[in-house]
């Protein structure tokens, strides 16, 4: 785990967001300091998923600000916010692997779309090298209805590797798989870090997940951020009954 | 205080405010095409497959519809025609009929029964499945590359189905006069293109391209903005056809009413 860290990579502050009468978000305030991985923990509903959501511009905030790589996305104009997201890997929940495409079309479409004057060698090298290091070479031809949940899982990181980002985002890495492919995907997250060096937020509710992952953990509670801090600053010593109850649930006390 | 108007607010003051605002929506959702229309990057790869999707994968049920409309309208005007002495009349009728009206309205609804379900329950699983969410932040303008290409391939592909359709329609119609009144295709076909005038194959095509417009942006727009799972999806497939059918029977009773005003003029 590294411990050091000094560079901001993003610097979230005040931020707020409401769905109507819901306000989900109350002036969170988050820093995300370069190789780091930031796990960011909380019930469903919480608001973790809209928090990234915010970040790369599918939502937009009500008030605050979002700095990434310096530059503060609410000010951005689209071409500049594209050019930004290209530097932001987003791995989806579900997946979201375009079902029309095979698994190789899913990986080339954001790199052909994005980098012009690719040579077919270039491209094929690039998907092949990706999918051997998500460990799955044999699926290139095949389609995303005929993956299991953890495959879609791997080939969705993948998928967000290809544009090489610096900073990545996992909403909910783990949900919905079994525990040996939790192991693998929270293996294949260490390994990203390690190998494309960038740092990462990552949000879930599976407290396995978070302390293999994760460097800090910052808990989301009804819209704000109770406890930010190591696994052990906030979960050994916790005596906010809120923390201790998930941390209670996911271990099974 | 705002909130406690808000829910007294009759519920029918309530559906005018959420139709106005639907109204706005899918304003801005077209006046968006328009604009996104012109600037590259074009997609051709995809129009050309939307083209293949929508207009290739139609033609059985396309054939199959316009060959039995042919030979039911003609068996249908038959008696008519008859009691007055005028059964030789029937290509120069058909024709009209068909070419006029018939073939664009049969072939739209048609359409917008396959094409633009399909394209909104694609579109709508893409929207409730993240994949649109996917391609915004890989700097993919999914607008484009959705929305745009297949409502092109809709306006590009429903005028040569319609005018398919016509050419089967007629050769439906041809088979019946044929064994009724003993009629050869040339003698048929003379009578067709002597009824039929320049301004009907024109407007046929032009209102063609209008409900081909019709049936794509509606889809697009409905599976774009659906929501709630797999029943939105399903909500934006059957929306899709509902709204496609009520805007194409509606622009039939304008395009009538302008074509009328030009033919008469």
């Amino acid at each position: 785990m590294h411990s050091d860290y000094t560079e901001k990579v993003v610097e979230i502050r005040g931020l707020k967001k409401s769905f109507d009468e819901n306000h989900v978000l109350k002036g969170v305030d988050l820093d995300l300091f370069k190789s780091e991985n930031l796990v960011v923990l909380g019930k469903s509903g919480s608001g973790k998923s809209v928090l990234i959501k915010l970040m790369v511009g599918l939502l937009r905030q009500d008030e605050g600000t979002i700095k990434i790589l310096g530059k503060d996305t609410e000010k951005l104009k689209l071409k500049e916010l594209n050019k930004l997201r290209l530097k932001i890997g987003f791995a989806f929940q579900a997946s979201a692997l375009y079902d029309s495409m095979t698994v190789r079309e899913n990986l080339e479409f954001p790199l052909t779309r994005n980098i012009k004057g690719l040579t077919r060698k270039e491209i094929n090298l690039k998907v092949e090298g990706l999918l051997d290091s998500v460990g799955l070479p044999n699926t290139i031809n095949q389609m995303p209805a005929e993956l299991s949940g953890g495959q879609k899982k791997r080939i969705g990181i993948a998928r967000t590797l290809i544009l090489e980002p610096e900073i990545m985002l996992y909403d909910e890495p783990t949900a919905g798989l079994d525990p040996t492919t939790c192991i693998d995907i929270n293996n294949l997250i260490n390994q990203v870090r390690e190998e494309y060096n960038t740092s990462s937020i990552v949000i879930t509710h599976d407290l396995t997940c978070a302390k293999v992952t994760g460097d800090r953990m910052a808990v989301l509670i009804e819209g704000q951020f109770e406890a930010v801090g190591t696994f052990d600053e906030v979960f050994t010593t916790a005596s906010d009954p809120k923390i201790k109850s998930f941390y209670d649930y996911n271990f099974i006390k | 205080m705002s909130e406690t108007i808000e829910r007294n607010r009759p519920v029918i003051s309530k559906k005018i405010d959420k139709f106005f605002v639907g109204l706005a929506d899918a304003f801005n959702f077209v006046k968006r095409f328009f604009q996104e229309v012109w600037f590259p990057p074009y997609e051709f790869k995809e129009i050309l497959r939307q083209c293949y999707e929508i207009g290739y994968r139609s033609l059985p049920l396309i054939s199959l519809t316009g060959f039995i409309v042919g030979i039911v309208f003609t068996n249908q005007s038959r008696p008519s025609l008859s009691e007055f002495g005028a059964a030789s009349w029937l290509p120069a009728l058909i024709s009209i009929a068909i070419i006029r009206a018939m073939g664009p309205l049969v072939t739209a609804l048609i359409a917008a029964g396959k094409v633009g379900s399909s394209i909104g329950a694609e579109i709508g699983s893409m929207k409730v499945t993240e994949q649109i969410d996917a391609m915004e932040v890989s700097a993919i303008n999914p607008f484009k590359y959705l929305v745009v290409t297949r409502t092109i391939a809709t306006t590009l592909m429903i005028p040569i189905l319609v005018l398919y359709v016509d050419f089967v329609a007629l050769m439906g119609s041809f088979i019946n006069v044929n064994q009724n009144e003993l009629v050869s295709l040339s003698t048929f076909f003379v009578q067709v293109f002597e009824a039929v005038s320049f301004l009907d194959v024109f407007s046929s095509i032009i209102k063609s391209l209008v409900f081909g417009f019709t049936i794509g942006i509606v889809g697009c727009y409905k599976g774009y903005n659906s929501s709630n799972g797999t029943e939105g999806v399903g909500k934006a497939a059957n929306a899709s056809v509902v709204m496609s059918m009520f805007l194409i029977f509606i622009e039939e009773l304008l395009a009538l009413q302008i074509v009328n005003a030009i033919r008469y003029a």
